[in-house]
């Protein structure tokens, strides 16, 4: 009784501590604007995908083919009823652009969950192992890196017909290659460290030392990996859907919006435009966290901000500093 | 050096070799090559003719040997689409694919060495983030869409350009533009990080301490330690470009190389031509691997030692 109070209180510390953290984290998310408006464009991202439903105005798949290619609602023809126009069939695009974010991020969190896990492992393996495994393991990835990944893709697309999972599958066996490299080169390092060979004399086994001593250092670079590749991956799934090798039609994305709109291009400009505005948009919102990211988890880039900072400020005192800011750092 | 390289080489010969074992697999034992190609109603008489005349009636393994020995005589036997020799449409098309990419590659690169120099020589000032920013854009946007907006743009709104096809050398500059903005993007941030690390070194600082001229500290000291990682990542995006971009940005111009030849045995169900494209890219890729293991050797006189 007395022992799990004990363990208790000792787990709310660990608790409050990990709010400061998280604090501080949000503290420096602030301070980074660009950070910030990348986070708070995601969170947005994400409502939208989920409350989808509840959100669009109309259902993304009825037509109403006397409202057809409806333009926008700020150009002289526009209705309110259809806030970014319609398309050929009459369909709202505005529904369709936010029920298009639920494929996207979907297919985005699939492929970084199974490629990312596929590649984690394979790296800790090789780097664990060592050896002939590891020889084996890089030998593949090498050999897969060189390949003509999106070739490939198709053909196995076109053998196998297009649909969602054979979209995740794909994708999700372009990109492995990364993570396994990433984080085989962090267990080398690791490995070297006292820690892990005073874990191993003490006698843990491979798997407590790879998940509870090594794999823990790994997590941010391969937070911040994780969300570069989500990004590539929103990307590629749109290109894929856009040549019609992705979702298919009676689904909604925004990559395939714009291939329907593409016949359109010359009477309707916002069929093409809407949808593809939304990919940018979820595209660089990843892209601003994940450049935010790397600059807080690498000490060498934080070094690099900090000097930034300080010569700044000294300037805007009005003292010349003689130092230019790149000694600073070293 | 030369074993370096024949050492390549054999990497080289692995690639295509899995390359051949997982078109292979994926065409004749997970997909029914004679399913995807004939029409539904084909009579069971048709698909037997239709076999044997892939030789797909044979054991795999026998088949396998054939498939590699067509393939080493680069024999991919005639596309149904066209029917004529695969070989032939992929040389025929090969050379448009290679024109854009290197056109597109080419103009990033020029453009890219000059825009990450004047942002690596003030970091954090307004030249420097907003080239960062511009960057970050051109990462962001899809490239077919891209594309689509400068037809959009340039030749229905302003009419200043035409908007596919490959009739005169103004044809060319939509697509490569297209094909180079977002390569342009990631070289101007390598070309900027790589620069600021070297402006950091202290040869940068003797050289000006010895009143070199700026050009000569900037443009010749540090930028030729600075081009390593740029010519890394130039050799990586023409790979990227013929066996992937070329896919995206020809379809939306309708540009008839490769690219777009694909995507047309794809929809047209012509695994032949497939193949014969997939290995010819595959084939590409392996060159253009081996052309930037010897340029890194010549630029980086330490790998020469090795």
């Amino acid at each position: 009784m007395k022992k799990g109070k004990h363990v208790e209180k000792m787990l709310e510390g660990r608790h409050h501590e990990r709010w400061e953290r998280l604090h501080e984290l949000g503290l420096e998310l602030w301070r980074d604007k660009t950070g910030f408006i990348g986070m708070i464009m995601i969170a947005a991202l994400l409502f939208m995908a989920l409350a989808a439903p509840v959100l669009a105005p109309h259902d993304p798949a009825s037509q109403d083919l006397r409202a057809r290619l409806k333009p926008p609602v700020w150009t002289e023809k526009g209705t309110w009823n259809h806030l970014l126009g319609t398309d050929h069939l009459g369909r709202d695009v505005l529904s369709r652009v936010i029920y298009g974010s639920r494929v996207s991020l979907l297919i985005g969190a699939a492929v970084v969950l199974i490629g990312g896990t596929f590649g984690v492992v394979m790296g800790l393996l090789a780097g664990y192992r060592g050896g002939r495994t590891d020889n084996f393991i890089m030998r593949w990835i090498d050999t897969q890196v060189a390949f003509p990944g999106l070739l490939l893709a198709l053909i196995i697309l076109a053998v196998i017909g297009p649909s969602i999972t054979t979209v995740i599958i794909v994708l999700s066996l372009n990109g492995w290659m990364v993570y396994g490299r990433m984080t085989r080169s962090a267990v080398l390092s690791v490995r070297q460290t006292e820690y892990v060979e005073a874990a191993e004399i003490v006698g843990c086994r491979g798997s407590r030392v790879i998940f509870r001593h090594i794999l823990p250092n790994l997590t941010s670079p391969l937070l911040t990996l994780g969300i570069l590749e989500f990004a590539r991956i929103v990307l590629a799934e749109a290109a894929l859907s856009f040549l019609g090798l992705g979702i298919q039609p009676p689904a909604t994305s925004w990559g395939l919006d714009v291939a329907t709109g593409r016949d359109y291009i010359f009477r309707a400009w916002w069929l093409v435009t809407m949808p593809g505005i939304a990919i940018s948009i979820t595209v660089l919102a990843i892209n601003l966290v994940a450049s935010w990211m790397r600059l807080i988890s690498d000490p060498q880039e934080r070094e690099k901000q900090f000097a930034r900072q300080m010569h700044i400020k000294r300037k805007k005192q009005g003292q010349l500093s003689t130092v230019p800011v790149e000694v600073v750092n070293e | 050096m030369g074993r370096y390289i024949l050492k390549r080489f054999w990497y080289g010969v692995i690639v295509i070799l899995g390359v051949t074992i997982i078109v292979f697999v994926v065409t004749r034992l997970i997909g029914d090559p004679v399913k995807v190609m004939l029409p539904l109603e084909a009579t069971l008489e048709q698909r037997a003719a239709f076999e044997k005349r892939l030789g797909l009636d044979r054991s795999i393994p026998v088949q396998f040997i054939e498939f590699m020995g067509d393939i080493a005589y680069l024999d991919f036997g005639n596309s149904l689409w066209q029917h004529r020799p695969a070989m032939e449409i992929v040389f025929e098309k090969l050379p448009l694919t290679l024109i854009l990419s290197f056109v597109g590659i080419g103009f990033a690169f020029v453009i890219s060495i000059p825009l990450g120099i004047i942002a690596a020589l003030r970091p954090g000032g307004v030249s420097d983030r907003s080239t960062v920013f511009l960057s970050l854009i051109g990462l962001s946007v899809p490239q077919f869409w891209l594309g689509l907006l400068f037809i959009i743009i340039f030749a229905v709104q302003l009419r200043w350009l035409p908007t596919s096809g490959v009739a005169t050398p103004f044809h060319i500059i939509l697509p490569a533009l297209t094909m180079g903005l977002p390569t342009l993007a990631r070289m101007v941030m390598i070309v900027r990080s790589s620069m600021i690390d070297e402006l950091n070194q202290q040869y940068v600082k003797t050289a000006f301490a010895k009143g070199l001229p700026f050009y000569r500290v900037v443009g010749i000291h540090a930028m030729r330690n600075a081009a390593l990682p740029v010519v890394t990542l130039c050799g990586w995006e023409l790979i990227r470009a013929v066996a992937g971009y070329s896919v995206v940005v020809e379809t939306v111009f309708a540009w008839p190389g490769l690219g777009m030849t694909a995507i047309q045995a794809i929809e047209r169900e012509d695994l032949i031509l497939l193949q014969a494209i997939v290995f010819t890219v595959a084939i590409i890729v392996v060159l253009i691997n081996i052309v930037m293991d010897i340029v890194y050797t010549i630029i980086d006189p330490r790998l020469k030692l090795a």
